[in-house]
């Protein structure tokens, strides 16, 4: 199931150019569509197209355009999302350092879909020469004559800004983006209003993912319901995953959507297999802000369906069995990996990042982390794991934000599958010891 | 490092080429809503003033972009990439997050602190080297990674993090050259 929609060209040398990226069909589609197609004709094939927001929350593409606020006079933005920072996710950045133009181009066709002037490209700051990539390509296409005030001759205009952040996860989160393009802290906003009709300058405001607008491009270039044929049930086209840990092979991988889990990690196609002819233990498999799952549940449902890749086999489950699709940030685990540990590492991921303005989030992040240090460092009782469970569940859904959510889940689901193995560590902490603490030499010599 | 302790009460002066990127950014945004080019604004002048942010600089950019200094210090004390303490030439960049830190993050981070002979944030004694490690990078195919003043380095074995090291070192005496992005003289 190798089908490549997105990557198609993602192996020809110089792809990152204008010329050559042109001359693989490159901005026919952007070309076709402001030149033959309205925005709504577009908006209609996005719709049919079934596609679904692929930054995390899987949102259906073709509704969060509709929502969007045409009747009034303020001005309209389109913001792209490129501030990846969830741990396990990588793909827009491969997406972005290959074939920045394809990125491009789905803006040209998107801005244009939702009648937007000016699009930003908020990007994490730490992706500095991406900035430089993203630049060029978009210097390029206004050379070209598909950016600038008036595109291949219809009066059209549309300019695209790279604005680099500077180092905050809680920015990807769109209403925290939209703070922080405004040059703010990058503190979520209460919702409603939503984006849509009071986001960017107070003006109507989609935010969209880096592989969301990509997409539209094959979306249009194919039509909408060709590319609905594709993939599997509600979740249409495929799915770029970024598959890391103790693979064979990580990288970034093209699935169609419905593949099975089991070929995604086992196939030489992909993954490759665990590392070392290790068994696996774990995966997390949408980003690490969901649900952890264990072998036998990322394998198969606890029906014994085989698990696929899709929004809803993800789902399958809920919360006692299931996990989520996210953002398709693949994390493998072997059977060698302390689980605690794991755990302890992203509760401080979350405590790091928790933008500190709900109470539930900003001391639970905090009360977490150091209940499961004292567990991972054999200072942990008892009664801390139900007390791990009793604090995730207290920021679940009480935060302005998902971020809390996307806190309290992994930790969570950690104790819900993994109990035995907290419970072992209360009573023979070091799993590891050679990783329980990397004192320096220099330090012990003192 | 999230509070604002150096203010040497010297004027700030960015050369003009480096105002007019400023003024470059600031035209990217609508009329009135030249406050969105701060981080940006922030990143180029962190480059051009050896590393880290003085509240001299802040305060130069709140009268660039004419907003108040609260505006400026809140945005630079909420954002990690900000150093607002003194730092080395080089900021090494560690991740310790989830995929880093189980395919061998930790033990990289083991070695450079013997390495380096310096802890967590602290700077060596020649004032090369800042260590620091930080949240997911978005390179966790490539794990384990690091960053030198943003710049990637990836796949870390204790080998290439003696040729790095090595590398800076001896490029240490000459001038980094600028990257055409965020280009401009230092000030």
């Amino acid at each position: 199931m190798g089908r490549k929609i997105l990557l198609e060209h993602i192996e020809v040398p110089g792809i990152s150019r204008f010329n050559v990226y042109r001359s693989r069909g490159g901005y026919e589609t952007a070309g076709r569509a402001i030149k033959e197609m309205t925005p709504a004709e577009i908006c209609q094939e996005v719709n049919r197209s079934g596609l679904r927001g692929r930054g995390g929350a899987g949102f259906p593409t073709g509704l969060k355009w509709n929502f969007l606020d045409r009747k009034t006079t303020k001005t309209r933005y389109l913001v792209c999302n490129a501030d990846e920072s969830e741990p396990g996710t990588f793909k827009d950045r491969y997406l972005m350092e290959r074939i920045p133009h394809l990125l491009v181009e789905g803006l040209i066709i998107s801005s244009y879909a939702l009648g937007v002037n000016t699009c930003y490209i908020y990007i994490r700051g730490e992706f500095k020469y991406l900035v430089g990539i993203l630049e060029k390509a978009i210097r390029e296409a206004q050379t070209n004559g598909f950016l600038g005030k008036d595109i291949l001759g219809t009066g059209y205009r549309l300019q695209i800004f790279v604005h680099p952040g500077a180092g905050a996860y809680i920015c990807g989160e769109e209403t925290a983006l939209l703070e922080s393009l405004e040059g703010k802290r990058g503190n979520p906003r209460n919702k409603p209003p939503f984006p849509a009709s009071r986001g960017l300058y107070d003006g109507p405001t989609v935010v969209n993912n880096v592989e969301t607008l990509a997409s539209v491009v094959p979306v249009i270039r194919m039509g909408g319901e060709v590319y609905a044929a594709i993939g599997k049930g509600k979740s249409t086209g495929t799915k770029l995953i970024s598959a890391s840990g103790h693979i064979r092979k990580p990288g970034v991988y093209e699935v169609e959507m419905g593949t099975p889990v089991e070929e995604l990690i086992y196939s030489d196609e992909f993954c490759g297999g665990i590392r070392q002819g290790k068994k696996l233990k774990a995966v997390i498999p949408g980003g690490s802000s969901v649900p952890v799952l264990p072998a036998n549940l990322i394998l198969h449902t606890a029906k014994g369906e085989k698990r696929l890749v899709t929004f809803e086999s993800m789902e399958e489950g809920g919360f006692d069995s299931g996990s989520m699709l996210g953002s398709g940030g693949f994390i493998v685990f072997d059977e060698t990996t302390c689980m605690v540990r794991n755990t302890w590492n992203l509760a401080r991921f979350y405590r790091h990042e928790s933008c500190g303005q709900c109470s539930p989030c900003r001391e639970g992040t905090g009360w977490m982390e150091k209940i499961l240090w004292r567990i991972e460092h054999g200072q942990g009782r008892m009664k801390d794991i139900d007390l791990l469970a009793h604090i995730a569940r207290n920021i679940e859904g009480k935060t302005i934000c998902p971020f809390g959510d996307a806190a309290a889940w992994p930790v969570a689901s950690a104790v819900r599958h993994f109990r035995e193995e907290f419970e072992r560590h209360l009573e023979y902490p070091v799993c590891n010891p050679d990783k329980l603490d990397i004192e320096p030499l220099f330090l012990r010599t003192k | 490092m999230h509070n604002l302790h150096i203010k040497e009460n010297k004027p700030v002066v960015f050369q003009e080429l480096t105002l007019e990127k400023f003024r470059d950014l600031m035209k990217r945004y609508p009329e009135g809503r030249q406050k969105s080019a701060l981080v940006p604004i922030l990143l180029i002048a962190q480059e051009q003033t050896g590393g880290f942010l003085t509240v001299d600089v802040l305060d130069e950019i709140a009268s660039i972009l004419q907003i108040k200094p609260i505006e400026v210090y809140e945005v630079a004390t909420f954002y990690s990439m900000f150093s607002l303490g003194r730092v080395g030439k080089y900021v090494i960049e560690l991740c310790r997050t989830g995929p880093c830190a189980m395919c061998g993050g930790e033990e990289i981070l083991g070695y450079l602190r013997n390495k380096l002979r310096i802890d967590v944030g602290e700077t060596t004694a020649d004032g090369l080297f800042t260590l620091r490690t930080v949240e997911c990078l978005a390179a966790c195919g490539n794990a384990p990674v690091l960053q030198v003043n943003t710049e990637f380095y990836e796949k870390l074995t204790p080998e290439k993090i003696d040729r790095l090291i090595d590398e800076l070192k001896s490029k240490a005496g000459k001038p980094i050259p600028f990257e055409e992005t965020w280009a401009g003289k230092f000030c």
